[in-house]
């Protein structure tokens, strides 16, 4: 199946030629696959070299300048490496942009912690104004690229190696029902991405509403409540694929007037120091569907 | 946000080159500043009234030359050139730093007509600058030019070197650094502030930062198809 990342590429290379407002900013990551946009539009796609603090300096600059940038590496040199950058020369000077990456959480398995940032929605998550998308399929990936580009603000797209078998239909910003519970329903759970697939199979048997997110800045708590207010319990477990407990809070804000429970899974914080490959990333932090349905059945009782 | 018509004097004063240093006064409460409160000044007021196309009257006009200040520590100077030029009203800057003020101990874009970028933490204009150059041309801009200035301390981050050798390597003609050289980096640069920019290929000169017609002849001697460096010395900071 092609990648989310070999859909970036296509889809970002077909918006170059249609919108010349546009701008992909690279540090020599994915610079081969741009190559023939490159060589069309040889102004408006800029590869600055390894150089992640000049990518999001670059890219700051050409929204001053009146364009909308697209800047893209591994997540590791999007967000963290240069992460004042995106403080400060993206939201200080309060222009637009999009970050675009590819990686995720455990993408690149064998190359180790360095490459590796189930940190970077937490840590986008301290600043004002971003939105955030984890599309769970190349289809969704495109959708929300193109939505992104038409934009105005900040807006970080979390690309994956991982994806669901089938796309949903995704309303930037949204939250879907991917699965009524019933009436008797033992609490909601909210799947971020490619966790989707993973969460179905493991509440198979269960009687829950599973709520899929592709966009999780803003959080659509008005589906969360509807959703937790259908259900027996108040109980929401919340799956991301990066750091463990990150969208909490906002499950906390969304249900401020509601007794509730949540358990936030995800990437835990402890530094695995395993290489290997995603699928043993993904059983070694609890996220495939046998440990997911264990820890999901467990919280609800 | 700060409603900017009250912070807009929008016409060109009647003060010129003497009046700056009572202008500062205004924020600083004393007539007289150290070498250190004043080492942009000189080129800030070259900048201001003989180099750059800019207009209180338009300070957003699509074509205007940017100076973007990337050392915005001590912005007095600034300020007070700003006041001079008709950018902002002088009689914002008794409140200095207030918090009813627009006029911070650091510069806000987003508060003050005519300031380009927010800055205080070092090594964020020049990769700015880089953009805003690489997206004026991108739109055909080609008249307006890009001025930065620096501090030759301010060279200790390292963002500065990603955006040095990038821009002398893709021949960014439109962009202009000045860099205060008032020997204030902590490890100094070996061979002077110029070779960093010489040897990625930018144009140098290194001037007076004191002599106004060094500073203005300087800023001329900018080539097509290179990036432009203008070192001012000014007196040693200690």
């Amino acid at each position: 199946m092609e990648t989310m990342r070999e859909r970036f590429v296509a889809t970002a290379s077909e918006l170059l030629d249609d919108d010349p407002r546009l701008a992909v900013v690279l540090a020599d990551i994915t610079a081969a696959q741009f190559a023939p946009a490159a060589t069309k539009h040889p102004g408006r796609v800029i590869n600055v070299g390894i150089r992640e603090q000049l990518l999001i300096g670059v890219a700051g600059g050409l929204a001053l300048a009146g364009l909308r940038p697209l800047a893209h590496t591994f997540p590791s040199f999007l967000i963290e490496r240069p992460f004042e950058q995106v403080k400060l020369d993206l939201g200080h000077q309060d222009v637009g942009a999009v970050l675009v990456s590819s990686g995720a959480s455990y993408d690149m398995a064998s190359m180790g912690r360095t490459h590796q940032a189930p940190g970077d929605v937490a840590l986008l998550d301290t600043l004002d104004g971003w939105t955030i998308h984890v599309p769970g399929h190349p289809d969704e990936a495109e959708a929300l690229l193109r939505d992104a580009a038409a934009a105005e603000g900040r807006v970080y797209v979390r690309l994956s190696g991982e994806s669901n078998e089938e796309p949903r239909a995704v309303r930037p910003g949204r939250f879907a029902v991917a699965r009524e519970g019933g009436a008797a329903a033992a609490g909601t759970v909210v799947a971020v991405g490619p966790m989707l697939d993973p969460v179905l199979r493991a509440v198979a048997d269960l009687d829950v509403t599973v709520l899929y997110a592709a966009t999780v800045r803003p959080f659509d708590a008005a589906a969360l409540r509807r959703a937790v207010l259908r259900s027996a319990q108040a109980d929401v477990v919340l799956v991301e694929p990066y750091l463990a407990g990150t969208s909490n809070r906002e499950v906390d804000e969304a249900l401020l007037d509601t007794p509730h429970r949540v358990l936030g899974i995800g990437v835990p914080r402890e530094e695995l120091r395993r290489y290997g490959t995603p699928a043993e990333h993904a059983a070694a932090h609890g996220l495939d569907a046998g440990a997911l349905r264990q820890r999901i059945a467990a919280f609800l009782g | 946000m700060t409603n900017t018509t009250a912070i807009r004097c929008a016409h060109p004063t009647d003060y010129g080159y003497g009046d700056l240093g009572h202008l500062m006064a205004l924020m600083t409460g004393d007539e007289k500043h150290s070498a250190a409160a004043t080492s942009t000044l000189d080129v800030l007021w070259v900048l201001y009234d003989r180099v750059l196309r800019v207009d209180p009257h338009e300070p957003e006009a699509l074509d205007r030359d940017r100076f973007v200040l990337s050392k915005g520590h001590g912005p007095m100077a600034y300020y007070a050139v700003l006041a001079a030029k008709g950018f902002i009203s002088a009689k914002l800057l008794a409140d200095f730093g207030s918090f009813d003020s627009p006029l911070g101990h650091h510069p806000d874009r987003v508060l003050v007509p005519g300031v380009e970028i927010g800055s205080g933490s070092l090594g964020h204009g020049l990769g700015l600058a880089v953009g805003i150059a690489l997206g004026l041309r991108q739109r055909a801009l080609h008249r307006s030019r890009v001025f930065t200035l620096l501090g030759d301390a301010e060279l200790d981050e390292g963002s500065n070197h990603e955006a040095i050798a990038f821009a002398g390597a893709v021949g960014l003609d439109t962009l202009r650094a000045v860099v205060i050289d008032n020997v204030s980096a902590t490890h100094g640069w070996s061979g002077g502030v110029a070779t960093r920019f010489d040897r990625e290929g930018w144009t140098t000169l290194t001037v007076d930062g004191r002599d106004h017609d060094a500073i203005e002849a300087a800023f001329a001697a900018a080539r097509p198809g290179r990036p432009h460096a203008v070192v001012a010395v000014v007196e040693p900071k200690n």
